[in-house]
């Protein structure tokens, strides 16, 4: 190769490389290690974790059962070392399946059109609000305080360079519901779109339809977020909304510290142009078969540059694979009976403990930790090997003995009753 | 001749919606052992839904059939050669798969406490370390979720710093060589775009560059090696002029896989970069991702990285969210870590040694290509390359056969095509990255391809023009797809 190449080492490729910039030692990282020792060592990082706890955390990452089918099929190479399908013609595999997503994912949501996936429910936040800012031509951002607290900051943070004013609305403090009275005084015809979350942050489900009225009476859009998929099995769609940008983690998606997750954005066919992101299309090929590609390119950043709607370049593709597959798998009747599964087992936990809110609440919600701190419970419950929930007091000073609970259908009824005594006590 | 391909049996499979039928299940959930709740009950008739109307209804062995058929539809590394310049479509090794599956990790939930995720910390922490080295830089963020997020946080950063000195500034510079996502993501952090012309050695053009550089100029965004796998040669005299000028020098570490063990940006005067552990350090494309951003810094850029932040006090590693100069969080949690696990195990794998043979093997195998088909195809920047070359298709559009006809072409013969169309400075540009993972025979049965083609286009365009002709999707009508958008399956 090298006298093909008219060099007569290696080295002689990297002689016209000035000086300065050669590193001129061995890089300080330990010699290569075999595929057993490497097993090992993350064997043994894992074990340094929280196995054979039992947990009843949720906020935005849920512990629902990962059906075998999604790793089988994720595993295969076709999927899992293919790029992003830019070449049709042999790329059909994982072109069919992102126009299968972007269907289920419409049904889900009751929306017209879905993009192949953003990087996470808290991106596809402020890349929604872009996209409303977009269509309204307005500036102004108004987002509930129930919706992730993380995702407000992630919105806070795309928000400050782009001329984009966010504000919060408050919250029912009995029902822990939307503060109507609060959003009605701050929304205005500057206002671009209104953000809320459902189930909402402290697992409660929201008045969709009355927020859109709001919203639209004001000329602005209304963004509907969720972060529990399996919510939507059960709940009617936001058909309301505008523009639906969601997480996908709880369709075995595992939770994995924190990520890789896959965002959406869904929304109305009218506002088709505008969204951010990947989009596979129907067309034919010159034999007249059905054909999937990449189409409506022209918003994306490898064509318009710094025009682009958003500069969102790879996004979460396998991931959203494997929502695919989940879907597949629980499919009409059993992404139901799974939700269902959830709200009984969140109910039965519930009647167990001291609620703080009134609202209507799916697999979460918040119970008040009277006479003790929420950590003094969680310490209590880690002695049983159990996670309780999460104290509430670092994203809601005012809710100081608030403890945010999770349950699923993993959740056994022991480990709740083991909660139930602790709470009791 | 074609050589690494023949036709096979390649089944049909109709999309899952057309292929349901009521009733039919693929799940089984365990019986309810809590009382069962009536959701129009607890939730209230208006907020639940009736049915998913068209979601799938399938058995366990279609679902598996029909992903299994898709799958064969698709080409993937697996099967062979996946030449996509700037892509850096290396092999995935298996063992970074079952390591990101390991209970203890992918179980950790964002909100375990501190104590009972020292593993996965310690995981990061390692990555950290790695990165650092190999960058040269002062400190990392894993937060990002892919390139583009990654130079959208690197740009915020620049733009918090200038701002602490008392002007944030108007413009970054970015050379016509840039990839796209640059240009977007300035625009998305407030600045305006402006263009540096590259020399006709496909470099910057250092005597422009320092016209263009006044104090509206917050940044260069700058590719090294470059979109034509061209070293930046005045790489320190570049960033002097910039520096000279308080403005920064941003680099697009895409193109790092040319670099690693070779050079260290940290040491050539860049002071914010990313890294795509989905190029370089060969986490799975999947498809489209997942990716993985992390972005380096130097010090003077510390404060302000997202929250939260890494540490490790006595021992104990833990986040440290009291970082009052922070841009904030560009990503809920802490970043995409199941792919930081499958980039430690790729490291650790190869060790600092073979972290450089890599590169040297990815410049290597570029070379060869670029030697062996420089009669065929014009390469219109002479400069040495490393990780990639660029050609044009100059010669072949005279005959009236453009770069994407030639990309077409070689799918008949049983290769992914390159990168078509890329960078936009090379008329016609066929961008090829081979990485260090292909073997000889691999790349030769490459190189007798193009140049098969080449001879082809000279006695049968029109045979190319209408390529490819052996797979079971012949060529996509691409323009109706986008002037009549179907997004989603509809019923008839």
């Amino acid at each position: 190769m090298l006298s093909a190449i008219g060099v007569n080492s290696l080295e002689e490729l990297f002689a016209y490389l000035p000086p300065e910039v050669r590193l001129d030692r061995p890089l300080d990282i330990a010699a290569g290690k075999s595929e057993y020792e490497i097993v090992d060592y993350f064997r043994d990082r894992g074990e340094d974790g929280a196995n054979g706890y039992a947990s009843f955390l949720g906020a935005g990452v849920y512990n629902h059962y990962r059906p075998v089918l999604v790793d089988t099929v994720v595993s295969r190479g076709e999927f899992l070392t293919s790029y992003t399908p830019y070449q049709a013609e042999i790329a059909q595999g994982t072109l069919t399946t992102i126009f299968e997503f972007q269907t289920m994912i419409c049904q889900l949501t009751g929306m017209e059109v879905a993009n192949a996936s953003m990087y996470d429910g808290s991106t596809a936040v402020p890349e929604a609000a872009m996209m409303a800012l977009r269509v309204t031509g307005r500036d102004r951002i108004l987002v509930s305080r129930t919706v992730h607290p993380e995702y407000r900051e992630v919105l806070r943070t795309y928000a400050q360079h782009q001329g984009m004013p966010v504000e919060e609305f408050g919250y029912a403090r009995d029902a822990g519901t939307l503060d109507i009275a609060d959003l009605e005084s701050k929304i205005d015809n500057q206002t671009a779109a209104v953000i809320i979350q459902s189930p909402n942050f402290f697992g409660i489900v929201e008045d969709v339809r009355q927020a859109a009225e709001i919203a639209h009476r004001h000329g602005a859009l209304l963004i509907f977020v969720f972060t529990e998929a399996v919510s939507l099995g059960l709940l009617e769609p936001p058909r309301d909304a505008d523009i639906v940008a969601g997480e996908l983690q709880s369709f075995a998606i595992s939770p994995s510290y924190g990520g890789p997750f896959a965002g959406i954005i869904a929304t109305k066919e009218k506002f088709m142009r505008q969204i951010p992101g990947r989009l596979v299309g129907e067309t034919k090929d010159t034999r007249g078969n059905r054909a999937f590609c990449l189409t409506l390119a022209t918003r994306e950043q490898h064509i318009r540059r710094e025009k682009a709607t958003s500069n969102i370049c790879t996004n979460q593709a396998l991931i959203a694979l494997m929502a695919t597959v989940f879907m597949t798998v629980y499919g009409k009747e059993g992404l139901r009976e799974l939700a269902g599964q959830n709200l009984a087992k969140a109910h039965y936990l519930a009647g167990k403990v001291p609620l703080r809110f009134s609202g209507p609440f799916f697999n979460e919600f918040v119970a008040a930790t009277n006479g003790r701190t929420p950590e003094q419970v969680n310490d209590a419950l880690l002695k049983k090997k159990i996670i309780g929930g999460l104290p509430l007091k670092r994203f809601y000073p005012e809710l100081e003995n608030g403890m945010l609970w999770c349950a699923t259908e993993m959740s056994r009824r022991e480990k709740m009753d083991a909660v139930a005594e602790v709470f009791a006590k | 001749m074609i050589k690494k391909v023949r036709q096979h049996i390649n089944q049909n499979e109709p999309l899952l919606f057309e292929n349901s039928s009521p009733g039919k299940r693929g799940y089984q959930l365990p019986p309810l052992d809590v009382p069962a709740v009536d959701a129009a009950k607890v939730l209230g008739a208006q907020n639940t839904r009736a049915e998913i109307e068209g979601f799938p209804e399938v058995s366990e062995v279609e679902a598996i059939r029909h992903f299994t058929r898709l799958s064969t539809q698709n080409y993937a590394i697996d099967l062979g050669l996946y030449p996509l310049g700037s892509c850096t479509m290396k092999y995935n090794p298996r063992v970074n798969e079952q390591v990101a599956r390991i209970e203890g990790l992918a179980w950790a939930h964002p909100y375990h406490p501190e104590s009972l995720t020292q593993g996965i910390l310690a995981v990061m922490g390692e990555l950290e370390k790695m990165l650092l080295e190999i960058t040269g830089m002062d400190a990392v963020t894993l937060q990002p979720a892919a390139g583009a997020h990654g130079e959208f946080t690197g740009i915020l950063l620049i733009r918090a710093l200038l701002e602490s000195r008392g002007n944030p500034r108007k413009k970054i510079l970015i050379p016509d060589s840039a990839h796209g996502t640059n240009p977007a993501t300035a625009t998305m952090a407030g600045y305006s775009v402006e263009n540096i012309k590259s020399n006709d050695r496909g470099m910057v053009d250092v005597e422009s560059l320092a016209r263009a550089v006044d104090d509206d100029v917050a940044a260069l965004m700058i590719t090294n090696p470059n979109t034509l796998g061209v070293f930046e040669q005045n790489i320190t005299r570049i960033a002097e002029i910039m520096h000279a000028k308080g403005a920064m020098v941003y680099m697009d570490g895409a193109n790092m896989n040319a670099l690693v063990g070779i050079a260290r940006p940290g040491d050539f005067g860049v002071d914010v970069m990313h890294l795509n552990l989905h190029k370089t350090f060969s986490t799975p494309h999947g498809g489209g991702g997942p990716g993985s951003g992390p972005v380096a810094v130097k010090r003077q850029l510390v404060p302000f990285l997202p929250k939260p932040r890494l540490r490790q006090i006595g021992g104990q590693w833990s986040w440290n969210y009291d970082l009052p100069q922070s841009i904030g969080r560009v990503r809920a949690f802490y970043g995409n870590i199941g792919m930081h696990v499958r980039a430690l195990a790729y490291i650790m794998a190869h060790g600092g040694d073979g972290l450089r043979n890599a590169t040297m093997d990815a410049v290597l195998n570029a070379n060869y290509i670029r030697a062996l088909i420089g009669d065929y195809y014009v390469l219109p920047h002479k400069a040495p390359t490393m990780h990639e070359c660029v050609f044009s298709d100059e010669r072949q559009a005279k005959l009236g056969v453009r770069t994407g006809d030639i990309a077409k072409r070689l799918i008949d013969y049983g290769f992914h095509p390159y990168t078509v169309s890329f960078p936009l400075i090379v008329q016609g540009a066929m961008m090829i990255e081979p990485t260090e993972t292909e073997s000889k025979a691999e790349l030769d049965l490459f190189v007798d391809a193009l140049i098969s083609i080449a001879k082809e286009i000279e006695e049968n365009p029109e045979m190319v023009l209408k390529a490819p002709h052996n797979t079971r999707t012949s060529r996509v009508d691409e323009t109706t797809a986008a002037r009549k958008p179907i997004v989603r399956w509809k019923p008839n």
